[in-house]
């Protein structure tokens, strides 16, 4: 996902917030991943707003894209230039409306913003893991986040929230824990990559191990691959417009000039563009990162994992009510991907809604201000909120 | 909870034959009012169907569970007898192929109710055969080169077609409505001739 970090024009905001971190699998307890490897300790950051009421029935976890973090909301401090990722989404009166729902927005297993990824230091050696992190699933990080759930006494969430990559966390949710999820938003997300997306992926991470500075992953304490990480960021951009949004945004427009030079800079708008949020990404994340939590988003495959091959299987148990929204200019979710998993919801007689949403910003279209998703989500939590309502 | 907008008279109908507590689908929902209604009145399980996504947005604002979708494909995808009744509203006459849809219907449900306008009101048969021309209402009101209304039937075609389809007709009431739909009464006179809309329920012969 791209970062469309944004004041909300009505300056509303859930004021300051502050990062906080849960650690668990000790020594001896260490955290099982689906590879049959282990690690610890595991610490996760996750930043709240929001009250939790009595009963405990008011919590909506929010689950990041990519390349994401905790800060899902609000400020750290007054002086803060920007707010959290997704601040015209959560806040008082907003589409998650944090003075009715405690939000809890945790960063992913894998991550670099807090929470145990590559560049934390690994126990048994006292340097950082680089590519000695093993490889981790949608699975692990959503287990660890059920892991922080516990830990904070949550027994059910009234809703899992996510996009793209955090949307395959919401699907997860559902299937692996579904007692615990009364209802879940799927946000321009799959149930499994097309070969399409795999392919961006492995081009994004063979730019970074292309980069001589990877030196296979074990860089720290020395120069990054900063150039791999930025490219294969630009690739990432690329999937994230669509053809109209380009079109739209830069068409053939030249940056700062009137005339074709006849040289090798960045001249056309978009070429600037990308160079632009290859450098601004490089500043706060890590490349192993980026590659970990590519392969994890590949690996995904909720029939596989959770249906041997079928995916109405797969949401066999579920009993969460959904809400499914797709875009229609997101070409690296297509909408024919929201309906695959809409089918298989309906064939399993689960409460399903779904909405395709007219959009020209591509797969970014989830992150922009946008009247309508604000009101699907109001609307959709509101009923589960009056639902699941002790009478 | 959402504010409750007065039902438009054909939906009362329609609404009056639901049982409480049942499951319903309804296709071609619109903004949800008659689902809202049977949800907030008769406590009904709801599931809508709804092509326009402005539409689908008011649904889903309002706390009905809507898929945005053609009713023709959607409906294939539901387990058989999901349902306690399917309901089409005044879109019948705009299906490519009713039988299926009705067929289907009756598959994901253990009733169905079918609303459609009245082609064989006296004042289309007036207008054809006093003007000459393709008969534009109230209830009809497109020209024949932009209706949605692909198929023209009568209340008694209907009936016909029931018979020959085999499904049996549990209940009708044939209508005439004025004031934008939101009144009516129940015609039993000639409704065929006198009923701008006809409402069927429809079940397993």
């Amino acid at each position: 996902m791209s970062e469309y970090i944004g004041h909300d024009h009505n300056g509303t905001t859930v004021g300051p917030v502050e990062k906080q971190f849960f650690t668990f699998a000790g020594k001896e307890a260490p955290f099982l991943l689906e590879s049959g490897a282990e690690i610890h300790p595991v610490t996760l950051a996750y930043e709240t707003c929001g009250t939790l009421n009595e009963e405990r029935s008011n919590a909506v976890l929010i689950l990041h894209a990519l390349s994401g973090d905790s800060h899902v909301a609000g400020y750290y401090t007054p002086e803060d230039p920007k707010p959290g990722w997704w601040d015209i989404m959560v806040g008082p009166g907003k589409g998650i409306d944090t003075d009715k729902y405690f939000v809890i927005c945790t960063n992913i297993l894998g991550s670099c913003m807090g929470s145990t990824g590559p560049a934390c230091v690994n126990p048994k050696t006292g340097i950082p893991y680089g590519t000695d992190f093993p490889l981790i699933t949608i699975g692990d990080m959503v287990r660890a986040q059920k892991m922080l759930m516990d830990h904070l006494g949550i027994k059910k969430l009234l809703a899992v929230v996510g996009g793209s990559v955090g949307g395959m966390q919401v699907l997860e949710w559902c299937v692996r824990y579904p007692d615990n999820v009364a209802s879940a938003v799927a946000l321009a997300t799959t149930c499994r990559h097309s070969a399409l997306a795999i392919a961006f992926n492995e081009v994004a991470r063979q730019s970074i191990m292309a980069d001589p500075n990877w030196c296979s992953g074990h860089y720290y304490g020395k120069a990054k691959p900063g150039m791999g990480l930025a490219i294969a960021r630009m690739i990432g951009h690329i999937t994230y417009l669509s053809d109209e949004s380009m079109r739209l945004k830069f068409g053939r427009r030249l940056q700062n000039k009137s005339a074709l030079s006849f040289e090798f800079g960045a001249e056309f708008q978009v070429e600037s563009y990308l160079q632009y949020q290859g450098r601004k990404f490089i500043e706060r994340f890590d490349a192993n990162s980026f590659l970990y939590i590519t392969k994890a988003a590949d690996y995904f495959d909720l029939a596989r994992e959770h249906g041997k091959g079928s995916l109405v299987k797969a949401f066999s148990k579920c009993r969460a009510r959904f809400l499914v929204v797709s875009y229609t200019s997101d070409w690296l979710y297509p909408t024919y991907q929201s309906k695959e998993m809409v089918k298989a919801m309906k064939k399993n007689n689960l409460d399903v809604s779904f909405c395709e949403i007219q959009a020209q910003w591509g797969h970014d279209a989830f992150l922009l201000p946008n009247d309508k998703l604000d009101h699907l989500m109001k609307g959709f939590l509101n009923r589960v909120a009056h639902e699941s309502a002790p009478v | 909870m959402w504010p409750m907008n007065p039902l438009r008279y054909d939906l009362q109908i329609i609404a009056s034959w639901i049982t409480p507590g049942a499951k319903v689908l309804e296709l071609g929902c619109g903004e949800g009012d008659l689902l809202l209604w049977l949800r907030q009145n008769r406590q009904v399980k709801e599931r809508g169907i709804e092509i326009k996504e402005s539409k689908v947005v008011k649904c889903i604002e309002k706390g009905i569970s809507v898929l945005q979708g053609d009713i023709n494909t959607e409906i294939m995808d539901y387990p058989d007898q999901a349902f306690d009744f399917a309901i089409c509203s005044q879109t019948l006459q705009q299906v490519y192929d009713p039988v299926f849809l009705i067929r289907s219907m009756l598959r994901v449900a253990d009733q169905c109710v079918v609303s459609f306008p009245n082609f064989g009101h006296y004042k289309t048969r007036i207008q054809l055969m006093f003007t000459g021309c393709a008969p534009v209402t109230k209830e009809l009101p497109y020209e024949w080169y932009d209706t949605p209304n692909i198929r023209v039937l009568s209340l008694r075609d209907f009936e016909n077609f029931t018979r020959q389809a085999g499904f049996r007709i549990l209940k009708k009431a044939a209508i005439n409505t004025k004031n934008h739909q939101m009144e009516g009464k129940i015609v039993t006179f000639l409704p065929n001739l006198s009923a701008t809309y006809g409402i069927f329920l429809i079940g397993h012969q």
